[in-house]
C-alpha cells in the first residue's frame, strides 16, 4: 500500500460553481428523460382512448333501432308479408304516387318488419283486422338519417308572411321581404362549385387540343383528317362546358329578382307550411316555385313565424336517403310516429345482408362451440404436457427440443396455424369446413403453448417440500403430482388458461383460413355445423358496403371485449383469491 | 460519552430518526464523525448500522417508503436541506457496497463511469491519469493494468472490491461509505481489503459497517455500538473494546449474543 | 352413429372402473391389506385401456379409411382426365351424396356420389361395430386380469406416464405438422415455378390468366410483398420502439407505485384487444383521418397507405415491447444501480450508462419479437393494406404484405389446389422468417438470463 500518486480528496470540487452548473445540465437531461417516458405513456393512453371512444361512439348508435307506428291490414293466414308492409305504406302516406316516390316510401322500412309479423304469425300472437296497429322496422338508410348521418336539417332565416298561389300541380311562394335570400345565396354557393368544375372540365379538353394540335404538322392523309375532327370535338365539348360556365355565371351575378332552377346537386331547401312540406325547386330573393312532398292542409297564407325554411346541405345525389324521405320522415317524427327501442334483436338474429336486421347470434353460438372445443383439448393435454415436463422428464436433448418447440409455436405467426388446418385438419382428416370443430382444433394448437407455459411456472411454483412430504408418507410419484402438486398449481393453470382463452376467442386470421368467413345465417347446432365467430363477424362486417354496419361491427366489437373483460376479470380474480406466497 | 478530539469533525448527526413504512428503525440518535479516519458501526443483525449508513449520502432516498428526521450536518451544511441535491450529496459522499457491484463494463470504463458523469477530466489524459491514481490508490493497478479494456465482472471477488473501491475514490468523495465491504469475500481479499481501508483512512473520512469486531478493532480509529435501533455507545475503538460502559456493549464485544 | 359409439365407449368406460373395482374388493374380502393395490387402481387401469382402445381404433379408423375412400374415389375415376378436373369431380361428387352444392351434375359425379355414399355407410357402420367390439374385448380381458397379486397401481402409473409423455410431444407433433404441411405444398409449387422467379420477381398477379392454362412463371415475383411487409413492419417499429421503451424506462424507474398501477393494466388492456378491432379502428378511423390530415397539407395520402397501418400496427406492438423491457428492466439487479446512484449519477445517467446497457439484449430480443409478430401479423393489414401489389417505399401508398395475399389467395375464389400453391410457398417463408426472428430473440434472452440469474 503506497501513498504516492494517490489523487487528494479535492473537497471544494462538488460544491464548486461549475459543479452547480454542470449538475443544472444534469438534471434538465434527467427532466428531459422523465417527460420523453410521460410523452410515450400519453401516446399510448390517447391510443386507447381513441380506440375504446371510437367503439363506444359507434355502440351507442346500434344500442337503438327506429320503428314507424303505422296501421297495417293483416288478412287471418296471411302468408305475403312485405306486400302487408307496402299495403299499409300505402295506405299511411295516400299522397305518395308515382313509381319512383312509391318506392322511395318502401325504402323507408326494413324487411325486418315483414320478418317480425311471420315470427309474430308463428308465434300465434299476430292480429289481424283492418287497422291493426303496428310498429314497422326502419330501414337502415332510414335511421341513419334520424342519427345524423347524412347531414342535419337546418333552420334558414325567415322573415315576413308567406304567400302561396297554385301554379298546376306546384306552387308559387311569395313572400314580401328577401325570405328566400339566404336559399339562393347557398345555391349560388354551390353553382360556383359547380362552374368551377365546369371550368376545369374544359381547360382539360383544351389541353387535349394542345397536345393533337402539336402532333399535326406530322401527320398526313387520313389520319390527319382523323386529327383534326377530334380537334373539332374537343374545340366543341370546350365551348360547351364554358357556355355553361358562363351562364351559371350570369346567375350568380345576375340581378337579385333573377330565377335560379335547384338541382340535385345543389343543397335541398324544404318549406314547412300549413302541415305539409314543399321542396323548392326554383328560386330568387323574393319568390320559389315548390312542389309538394307532403301534401298542405290548405292553400292559406301563412303568416311570419307559421312557416319555416329548412335547409339540407348535403345534396340529394350525394346521399342515400331522398328529400322525399326526409320529408316524410320528418312529418313522422313532429307526429311522434317514429319509436326508438333497445336493440336487444341484435342478440337474438344472425348474420343478414341488411344492416338493420343482423344480429350477433349465430357468432356467439359458433364461439361458443369452438371454445368448447378448444378448451377440452388444449387444457387436458396442456397441462399433461406441463407435467411431464415439469415433474417427470428427463434432462435430455429430446426434452430440450420440446421446450425450444413450445417456445417457438408461441411466437409463430396465427395466419400458419390457418394453414396447417386447412392442409392436415381439413384436406387430410376431412374435417368439415367452417365448424367449430375444425376452429377449435386449430385455436387449440394456438392455445397449447400458452396453457403449457403457464401451467409448467404454476407447477414450478409448488415448493419441492410437498412433494418430500408426499413421497417420505410413501406416495408415488404419480400420486404426488395428482394429489398433492396439481391441486395447488391448479389456480395458476386455470389463470394461464383462461388468458390463453382469452386470447384465442379474438384470434381471427387462422379461422379465415380454414372457411369460417363464409356468410352464415343459421346458428350452428353442434360442433361440426357450418358456423362463424365473433371475431370473423366482425371482419366481414368491417369489410361490408352498407354505412349502418358500422355501428353494428361496434357493437360485436363491443360484445367481444366484454368478453374478453369478463374473461380475464375471472383470472385476476382466480389469482388474487388464490394466490399463495410461499 | 468521552471523545477524542483530534480530528475535525465531518459529519455532525442530531436526533436522526429513520422509519420504513410503520417500522421505527432508527431512533433519535446523535453521533459526530470525524474527518480523516476510520468510524465503525458495529451491531446485531438489523439494529440499523447499514440504513443510519445509508442515511449520510441519502441512498434510503430510492426506497420510496423510507422517511428520515433530524439534522445531518455535513460540514456544517444540512444534507436533508431543499437546497441540497442528493446527486451532488452523493458525488461528496461515495460508497462501496456489500457485494461488489462492479458495472457490466470494462474495468477503465468503471473507473472512468464517477469522473465522466461529473465532468472532472477536461480530456481523455485527464481522465487516465485520474484511472490510473484511482486503481493505484485502491492498490488494483499493478494487477489490471494490461487488461483495463477487459470487462470489470471478470474479476476475482476481493479485485471487484477493490475495483468498487477504486471506482468511488475516482469520483474525489470527501467522505467513504463502506456497507460491509469485506462480507462477500474470503479471508486473504479481506486482508488487502482491509489494509487499503486502513491507508484510506488517513486522507478520507471513511464510515464502515462490519459485523466483524476484530475487524472494527483493526482498522477503525472510533466505533460506535448500534443496538435495536439505537446508539447505545460511541468511543474510541481501543475504549469500546477495552472498556466498554454499557453492558450491552459488553455483552457483543465479549460475545455473548450478536 | 359415431356419436352413439363414442358414447358407447364412454359408458363402457365408466363400466370397467365399477366392475373391476367390486371385483378388486370381493377378492379381497375383510382384509383389503391382502390387494397389492387398492381397488380404485384396478378399475382406474381397466376403464383406461377400454377408453383407449375403443376411442384410439375409432380416431385411427376414421383417419386411416378417410385416406382409403379417398384413393377409391380417385381410383374409379375414367381416365385421360387432369388433376384438376379429378379434384373437382371428386368434391362435386361428395357435395352431391352429402346433398350440399355442387358446381355441376353429370355421370362422372353421380358414380362418384354413389361410392361414396356406399363407402361413407359402410366406413361409419364398420368403425362403430369394430371400436364397440374392441372395447368391450378390452373389458373383459383387463376384467380377467384382477387378481390379488396384480400390481395395478404400477401398470397404471405406467400407462398415465405414457400419456403424459404424448401430451407433450403434441408440440412437435404440431412444428412437424406445420413444416410437412407447408413444405409439401410449397415444394410442389416450386416444382412447377422456379424459386427464384419467386423470390427475386418484382411482378405479383399470380392468378391473373391461370383459367387459361399454368400459371406464368413471371407474374409470382414476390418482391413486392415482401417489400409491402418490410415497410408496415418498419413504421410500425418506429411508432412501437421508442413509446414502448420510454413507457418501460418511466415504468421501473420513474413512476410512482401508484402510477405504475395504473399504467400496466392501461398497457395490458391494449396487449389484450383483438387484432380485428385494431383492423376497424385503422380502416374507419385512421385511415380516413390520416387521408383528410394529407389532404389539409396538400399530400395525397392513399386511403389504404402503408402508414395507417403500420401506424394502427405500432400501437399494437406497444405493450408488447413496454412489458418485455419493463421486464428485464427490473431484472438488472439492484446493486447495479445503487452502485450508480452512490457515484452521484442521476436516474437518466444510472440508465443510460448502466441499466440500458446491461439489458440491451433482453431489449434486443422484446424488439426482435416485436418485429416477428409484426410481419406475422395479418388481420390489421388486410383490414387496412391495400390488397394491389406494389412496389413502393412511400408510406402514404397502399402497398400489400404477405399475409394479405395469403389470405386473398385462400379466401378468394379462385379454385383452392391452384390459390394454394402461392399461398403455402408464401405461408412457408413467412414461417422461416419468422423463426428465424423467434430464435434469435429466444438465444439472446437465454444469454441474458445466464449473466442475471
Amino acid at each position: 500500500m503506497t501513498d504516492a500518486a494517490s489523487p487528494t480528496p479535492d473537497a471544494s470540487f462538488h460544491s464548486s460553481e461549475q459543479a452547480v452548473a454542470r449538475l443544472g445540465k444534469r438534471r434538465a437531461a434527467e427532466w428531459r428523460l422523465k417527460l420523453y417516458g410521460m410523452i410515450a405513456i400519453g401516446v399510448a393512453a390517447l391510443a386507447l382512448v381513441a380506440l375504446l371512444w371510437n367503439i363506444a361512439a359507434r355502440t351507442m348508435n346500434a344500442a337503438t333501432e327506429h320503428y314507424i307506428a303505422v296501421e297495417a291490414q293483416i288478412e287471418p293466414g296471411e302468408d305475403d308479408f312485405l306486400r302487408v308492409v307496402k299495403k299499409s305504406a300505402r295506405a299511411a302516406f295516400p299522397y305518395v304516387s308515382g313509381r319512383s316516390g312509391k318506392r322511395e316510401l318502401y325504402g323507408l322500412f326494413s324487411d325486418g318488419a315483414a320478418d317480425d309479423m311471420r315470427r309474430a304469425q308463428e308465434a300465434g300472437t299476430l292480429e289481424t283486422g283492418d287497422a291493426v296497429p303496428m310498429r314497422f322496422l326502419m330501414s337502415d338508410t332510414a335511421d341513419l338519417y334520424l342519427r345524423g348521418e347524412f347531414g342535419v336539417l337546418e333552420t334558414g332565416a325567415t322573415t315576413g308572411p308567406l304567400a302561396i298561389t297554385p301554379e298546376g300541380k306546384d306552387y308559387r311562394l311569395e313572400s314580401g321581404s328577401d325570405a328566400f335570400a339566404q336559399a339562393l345565396g347557398q345555391a349560388k354557393t354551390g353553382l360556383v362549385r359547380e362552374a368551377a368544375t365546369l371550368r376545369r372540365q374544359a381547360a382539360r379538353q383544351g389541353a387535349g387540343i394542345t397536345t393533337l394540335e402539336e402532333r399535326l404538322p406530322g401527320l398526313t392523309g387520313p389520319e390527319r383528317e382523323d386529327t383534326l375532327a377530334q380537334i373539332a370535338r374537343f374545340g366543341a365539348e370546350r365551348d360547351r362546358l364554358e357556355g355553361q360556365a358562363s351562364a351559371l355565371d350570369a346567375l350568380i351575378t345576375g340581378d337579385r329578382q333573377v330565377r335560379l332552377a335547384l338541382t340535385d346537386r345543389m343543397a335541398s331547401f324544404l318549406v314547412a307550411v300549413n302541415g305539409g312540406i314543399l321542396k323548392l325547386t326554383e328560386v330568387s330573393a323574393g319568390t320559389a316555385l315548390a312542389r309538394p312532398l307532403v301534401p298542405m292542409d290548405g292553400e292559406n297564407a301563412a303568416p311570419e313565424g307559421a312557416w319555416s325554411l329548412r335547409i339540407l346541405d348535403r345534396p340529394e345525389i350525394g346521399r342515400p336517403v331522398k328529400d322525399r324521405q326526409v320529408a316524410i320522415l320528418e312529418t313522422l317524427q313532429s307526429d311522434g310516429r317514429i319509436e326508438e327501442v333497445a336493440n336487444w334483436k341484435f342478440f337474438s338474429l344472425s348474420d343478414s345482408t341488411q344492416p338493420e336486421i343482423a344480429g350477433i347470434k349465430g357468432a356467439l353460438i359458433g364461439s361458443l362451440w369452438t371454445m368448447l372445443v378448444t378448451f377440452c383439448l388444449a387444457f387436458p393435454i396442456g397441462v399433461m404436457a406441463a407435467i411431464y415436463l415439469e415433474e417427470f422428464a428427463p434432462r435430455n436433448r429430446f426434452t430440450d427440443f420440446i421446450e425450444v418447440n413450445i417456445n417457438n409455436l408461441a411466437a409463430v405467426p396465427s395466419i400458419v396455424f390457418g394453414l396447417l388446418g386447412l392442409a392436415v385438419f381439413l384436406n387430410f382428416f376431412g374435417v368439415p369446413r367452417s365448424s367449430p370443430l375444425a376452429g377449435g382444433l386449430v385455436l387449440a394448437l394456438m392455445t397449447l403453448p400458452t396453457v403449457i407455459i403457464a401451467a409448467r411456472a404454476a407447477i414450478r411454483a409448488v415448493p419441492p417440500s410437498i412433494r418430500w412430504a408426499a413421497m417420505g408418507i410413501g406416495a408415488s410419484r404419480t400420486q404426488t403430482v395428482f394429489h398433492h402438486v396439481l391441486p395447488l398449481a391448479m389456480p395458476g393453470i386455470l389463470t394461464g388458461t383462461i388468458i390463453g382463452m382469452a386470447q384465442a376467442l379474438g384470434e381471427t386470421a387462422p379461422l379465415l383460413m380454414i372457411g369460417m368467413v363464409a356468410f352464415i345465417t343459421a346458428v350452428p347446432e353442434g360442433i361440426t355445423d357450418s358456423a362463424t365467430v365473433l371475431p370473423v363477424q366482425v371482419f366481414n362486417w368491417a369489410n361490408a358496403s352498407e354505412r349502418a354496419f358500422d355501428m353494428r361491427t361496434a357493437a360485436a366489437i363491443a360484445v367481444l371485449l366484454a368478453f374478453l373483460v369478463v374473461m380475464n376479470a375471472v383470472a385476476i380474480i382466480l389469482r388474487k383469491r388464490f394466490e399463495r406466497r410461499w | 460519552m468521552q471523545m477524542t478530539d483530534d480530528d475535525p469533525i465531518k459529519f455532525r448527526c442530531q436526533g436522526v430518526n429513520v422509519w420504513y413504512g410503520d417500522t421505527h428503525a432508527i431512533k433519535d440518535n446523535d453521533i459526530d464523525i470525524h474527518d480523516k479516519s476510520v468510524t465503525a458501526f458495529i451491531g446485531p443483525s438489523g439494529c440499523g448500522k447499514s440504513t443510519f449508513l445509508r442515511c449520510l449520502n441519502r441512498m434510503n432516498d430510492t426506497i420510496d417508503i423510507c422517511r428520515v428526521t433530524g439534522t445531518l450536518l455535513l460540514d456544517g451544511d444540512d444534507i436533508y436541506s431543499r437546497d441540497i441535491d442528493p446527486v451532488q450529496l452523493r458525488a461528496r459522499v461515495g460508497m462501496v457496497f456489500q457485494k461488489p457491484n462492479p458495472f457490466p463494463k470494462s474495468i477503465y470504463d468503471n473507473v472512468a463511469y464517477g469522473p465522466r458523469i461529473h465532468g472532472l477530466a477536461r480530456n481523455r489524459a485527464d481522465l487516465d491519469a485520474i484511472v490510473e491514481d484511482s486503481l493505484g490508490a485502491a492498490g488494483l493497478w499493478d494487477e489490471v493494468k494490461d487488461r483495463l479494456a477487459a470487462p470489470g465482472t471478470g474479476l476475482s471477488g476481493g479485485q471487484q472490491q477493490r475495483l468498487c473501491i477504486a471506482r468511488a475514490i475516482a469520483t474525489k468523495p470527501e467522505v467513504l461509505l463502506m456497507d460491509e465491504p469485506c462480507s462477500a469475500l474470503d479471508p486473504i481479499a479481506t486482508e488487502t481489503v482491509e489494509e487499503l481501508i486502513e491507508g484510506l483512512g488517513r486522507r478520507y473520512c471513511v464510515v464502515i459497517v462490519t459485523h466483524s469486531m476484530q475487524q472494527a478493532n483493526r482498522i477503525s480509529q472510533r466505533t460506535a455500538f448500534f443496538h435495536l435501533g439505537n446508539l447505545v455507545e460511541y468511543d474510541t475503538t481501543d475504549a469500546i473494546f477495552s472498556t466498554p460502559q454499557d453492558e450491552r456493549t459488553v455483552g457483543y464485544v465479549s460475545g455473548r449474543f450478536g | 352413429m359415431l356419436t352413439w359409439a363414442a358414447l358407447a365407449i364412454l359408458l363402457l368406460t365408466v363400466a370397467g372402473f365399477l366392475l373391476a373395482r367390486n371385483r378388486a374388493v370381493a377378492l379381497a374380502g375383510d382384509t383389503p391389506s391382502l390387494l397389492h393395490s387398492r381397488p380404485v387402481y384396478h378399475g382406474g387401469y381397466v376403464a383406461l385401456w377400454t377408453a383407449i382402445a375403443g376411442f384410439g381404433l375409432l380416431l385411427l379408423g376414421l383417419i386411416v379409411t378417410n385416406i382409403l375412400i379417398g384413393m377409391a374415389l380417385y381410383g374409379g375415376l375414367p381416365a385421360g382426365l387432369s388433376e384438376i378436373e379429378r379434384d373437382l369431380i371428386v368434391s362435386d361428387g361428395v357435395a352431391l351424396s352429402r346433398g350440399t352444392l355442387a358446381s355441376r351434375t353429370d355421370e362422372a359425379r353421380q358414380a362418384v356420389a354413389a361410392l361414396y355414399g356406399r363407402l361413407t355407410t359402410l366406413q361409419i357402420g364398420g368403425l362403430a361395430l369394430a371400436s364397440v367390439g374392441v372395447a368391450v374385448f378390452t373389458l373383459m380381458r383387463g376384467l380377467g386380469r384382477v387378481a390379488i397379486p396384480f400390481r395395478a397401481r404400477t401398470r397404471f402409473e405406467r400407462v398415465v406416464q405414457t400419456l403424459l409423455m404424448i401430451s407433450a410431444g403434441i408440440a412437435v407433433l404440431t412444428t412437424i405438422g406445420i413444416v410437412a404441411s407447408l413444405l409439401g405444398q410449397t415444394l410442389v409449387f416450386f416444382s412447377e415455378i422456379p424459386v427464384l422467379n419467386f423470390l427475386f420477381g418484382t411482378h405479383w398477379s399470380p392468378l391473373s390468366g391461370v383459367h387459361e392454362g399454368a400459371m406464368d412463371p413471371q407474374k409470382v415475383g414476390a418482391i413486392p410483398l415482401f417489400a409491402g411487409t418490410l415497410l408496415i413492419t418498419v413504421i410500425a417499429m418506429v411508432v412501437a420502439v421508442p413509446v414502448g421503451l420510454f413507457s418501460a424506462i418511466y415504468l421501473s424507474d420513474f413512476a410512482s407505485a401508484r402510477a405504475r398501477s395504473i399504467i400496466k393494466p392501461m398497457l395490458e388492456i391494449l396487449a389484450g384487444i383483438p387484432t380485428v378491432v385494431y383492423g376497424f379502428f385503422a380502416a374507419i378511423t385512421v385511415a380516413p383521418f390520416l387521408r383528410d390530415t394529407g389532404a389539409a397539407m396538400g399530400l395525397s395520402v392513399s386511403s389504404e397507405s402503408a402508414l395507417a397501418a403500420g401506424v394502427v400496427m405500432g400501437i399494437m406492438i406497444i405493450p408488447f415491447i413496454s412489458s418485455l423491457s419493463d421486464d428485464v428492466i427490473n431484472a438488472v439487479p439492484q446493486s447495479l444501480r445503487d452502485g450508480s446512484y452512490g457515484l452521484g449519477a442521476t436516474k437518466a445517467e444510472t440508465i443510460r450508462n448502466v441499466i440500458l446497457p446491461a439489458a440491451l439484449p433482453g431489449i434486443m430480443s422484446a424488439v426482435l419479437l416485436g418485429v416477428s409478430r409484426a410481419i406475422g401479423e395479418t388481420m390489421i393489414v388486410v383490414m387496412a393494406a391495400g390488397q394491389g401489389a406494389n412496389l413502393t417505399a412511400n408510406p402514404l401508398e397502399a402497398v400489400t404484405t404477405v399475409t394479405v395475399q395469403i389470405v386473398a389467395l385462400i379466401t378468394g375464389d379462385t379454385e383452392a389446389s391452384t390459390a394454394a400453391g402461392p399461398a403455402f410457398a408464401l405461408g412457408f417463408t413467412l414461417f422461416c422468417i419468422t423463426l428465424i426472428f423467434n430464435i434469435w430473440a429466444l438465444r439472446l434472452v437465454r444469454k441474458y438470463r445466464e449473466v442475471y440469474d
